[in-house]
């Protein structure tokens, strides 16, 4: 340890800690009905996703999966919209089109993922040959859960990637379980790192819930990408420590693996590491949550009180030019036929 | 008879295709040991064994794609999609592999791929779609969508025991929400079949899955204004029953044709224009069609109720339609 400096750790923490309080409440308002889709947590991975994402600098781009709201708090994504977003209000950053993190902005370095798994893959591939095209030194991360990569596209995403020594960081969860599949059900090798080889890539595999080793992993994958030395797949081992989305009680998880990692939750872990080397009193710690609440608290109310989407805009952005008009347009039909 | 969910029923079709023939077997994410994204296969693995019931890596292509390889041995697979959305993955397997088979080497495909269909649970724009159209396009295909549960059991049992690839499009609003009694004996409802739902003679309205029920809540309103519709439920969407359509048209000559996909390309347009081909000197209007705009699936509840065509639009579109 040592790579980071005590304001570096203590950001760190920041967003882990806002992760953690924004899925809580996210929780709280499920329960109450007012998240209208699925919700899916990240307790217990947001070490990897703020690491990771941290390691990155301005111009880079970023996707995230479902799990990686950390990497989104960290590219400067604030709480308010993650609240509008989930409750589908019209303030969200999608209006109310879409849910969960499916959101993004170009300008921000953001790309949006879609619900198939893997397709991201070959889009980031695509951000990175532009940004070489462009000389622009961008590196693209984006993630993929162990399940993920039994998808076509993961593959090809990779390897189109890996001929052309692209600037893309493939940063593989394993976490354990896809949905209820144990991930020896989905693939046949230990450490999906391994399969860096079969695309010439460099693969690296690290503890996912050790921030340090996460960051300083995902740094050397961002300097061999600007150095022209093409992609990593860096895989970072940790644990879903819930279902697979708040509807699902994952009875299917042996209680004893989650009390295994329970004991190596990456929050904990690094509050640990910071008092033992007295980088932060219990003072700059409550700081920080106590920031964090009131932060949350505002933002949470500014999205209860967002009004839901006005219908009209459902017909907005898409190819439509009143063929799709609905209801029939009742009076212009029989004129048309009649003249 | 059992009174049986629209879910029920698939399930009790299942179970009794795979104690009937040792042939069937089910493939698929999930739905082993969690018994299914919605609980369709729950059970199926203690019964069945691991062998029967495989659950898979997250692998559409191979799904399918191993589904089919097995048919060619005399297999009778059951491929999963856990939300139909995904079956874009799948889409080479299904068109070219699947599709064409007989056609190039006379080897028929006998592979159901099933998965739950449709919107109005605020899944968003991929959790929500009916992608009927994709395959609609596609000779060599048979594509059915029951909205009843009677018709979910005969349905599914018809589709496994077919000797070409079989689409099973099940509506995810309707799996806990529709109930009736189904017989405990076998029984198949045929592909290619569409069932008159409600009679009628003023005008004909065309429907299935969801939007059968919201065409028949239609119907029913209609009737209070005097205005008798007969409402026709597909069930096979590929190939239509065109005996049963024409004639309706004919009877009535007047067609109101709602399907809860987007309008353009939608298999309405081709159902329109089959009736105009073959029975246009009976009609006395405009073929009319109630359909989701061109848009994706939005997931908030305002949104995508403006989406989904609405009992009171089909009650519109046909009232006009009676009244030409
Ligand atoms: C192509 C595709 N097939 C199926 C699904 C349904 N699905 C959504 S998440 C999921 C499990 C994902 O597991 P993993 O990739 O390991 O990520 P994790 O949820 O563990 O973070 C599945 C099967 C999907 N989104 N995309």
């Amino acid at each position: 340890m040592g790579i980071l400096t005590r304001e570096q750790l203590l950001e760190i923490y920041y967003y882990m800690k806002l992760t953690r309080t924004i899925e809580e409440r996210l929780t709280h308002l499920y329960r109450q009905g007012k998240i209208v889709g699925g919700l899916y947590r990240s307790l217990g991975q947001e070490g990897e996703s703020v690491a990771s994402a941290y390691a990155l600098e301005p111009g880079d781009f970023i996707a995230p999966m479902i799990r990686n709201l950390g990497s989104l708090l960290v590219r400067g994504v604030k709480p308010w919209e993650i609240f509008t977003q989930y409750m589908a209000r019209g303030t969200s950053p999608t209006r109310g089109k879409d849910s969960v993190v499916h959101f993004g902005s170009v300008e921000r370095g953001i790309i949006p993922p879609i619900s198939h798994l893997g397709d991201l893959i070959p889009v980031m591939a695509g951000i990175a040959l532009a940004s070489k095209m462009k000389r622009l030194r961008s590196v693209a991360l984006t993630y993929i859960g162990d399940g993920g990569t039994s998808t076509g596209v993961f593959h090809e995403g990779l390897n189109f990637a890996a001929v052309f020594k692209l600037p893309l960081i493939v940063v593989a969860e394993d976490n354990g379980y896809a949905y209820s599949t144990p991930k020896h059900k989905q693939m046949a090798i230990e450490n999906i790192a391994d399969r860096a080889i079969g695309y010439g890539i460099f693969g690296e595999t690290v503890d996912g819930n050790d921030v340090e080793a996460v960051y300083a992993a995902t740094r050397r994958a961002v300097e061999r990408a600007r150095q022209g030395l093409g992609p990593t797949l860096l895989e970072v081992k940790t644990f879903r420590m819930r279902g697979h989305a708040e509807h699902d009680d994952a009875r299917y998880v042996p209680a004893e693996l989650f009390e295994h990692w329970r004991q190596k939750d990456p929050i904990d872990r690094l509050v640990r590491y910071l008092r033992e080397n007295n980088l932060a009193s219990e003072d700059d710690l409550a700081g920080i949550d106590s920031r964090i609440d009131a932060e949350v608290e505002h933002d949470l109310r500014y999205a209860e009180q967002s009004p839901m989407p006005d219908p009209s805009i459902a017909l907005q952005d898409v190819y439509y030019e009143g063929v799709g008009s609905f209801p029939p347009s009742l009076e212009r039909e029989p004129t048309y036929r009649r003249t | 008879m059992a009174v049986l969910t629209y879910l029920e029923a698939i399930r009790q079709g299942l179970w009794e295709e795979m104690e009937r023939d040792e042939r069937v077997f089910l493939l698929g994410e999930d739905i082993g040991v969690y018994g299914g994204a919605f609980k369709v296969t729950e059970g199926f693995l203690e019964h069945f064994g691991e062998e029967r019931v495989i659950d898979t890596p997250i692998s559409e292509a191979a799904i399918v794609g191993a589904a089919i390889g097995a048919a060619l041995l005399g297999m009778r697979p059951v491929a999963e999609m856990q939300f139909i959305d995904f079956i874009s993955c799948a889409f080479d397997q299904i068109t070219n592999m699947a599709a064409k088979s007989r056609y190039r080497w006379g080897a028929g495909v006998p592979i159901v791929v099933r998965g739950p269909c449709g919107g109005g649970v605020h899944g968003g724009p991929f959790h929500s779609q009916n992608v009927e159209a994709y395959f609609f396009h596609t000779p060599g295909l048979k594509i059915v969508e029951p909205a009843t549960a009677y018709d979910a059991k005969g349905l599914i049992k018809a589709a496994i025991r077919d000797e070409d690839p079989v689409l099973y499009f099940e509506h995810k609003y309707l799996y806990r929400r529709i109930k009736e009694e189904v017989p405990e004996e076998d029984y198949i409802v045929p592909i290619g079949k569409a069932a008159i739902r409600r009679p009628g003679k003023d005008l004909t309205i065309i429907s299935y899955g969801w939007m059968l029920h919201k065409s028949l809540d239609a119907a029913h309103q209609l009737a209070a204004e005097g205005i008798d519709a007969e409402v026709i439920d597909l069930r096979t969407l590929l190939p239509l029953d065109d005996e049963t359509i024409l004639s309706s048209a004919a009877k009535t000559g007047k067609v109101l044709i709602v399907h809860e996909d987007t309008r353009t390309g939608g298999i309405a347009g081709e159902i329109a224009l089959r009736i105009t081909e073959r029975v246009f000197e009976y009609l006395d209007g405009p073929i009319l069609r109630v359909t989701a705009p061109d848009t994706p699936v939005p997931y908030s509840p305002p949104l995508e109720e403006f989406f989904l065509p609405q009992v009171e639009e089909i009650v519109a579109a046909a009232r006009w339609l009676a009244l030409y």
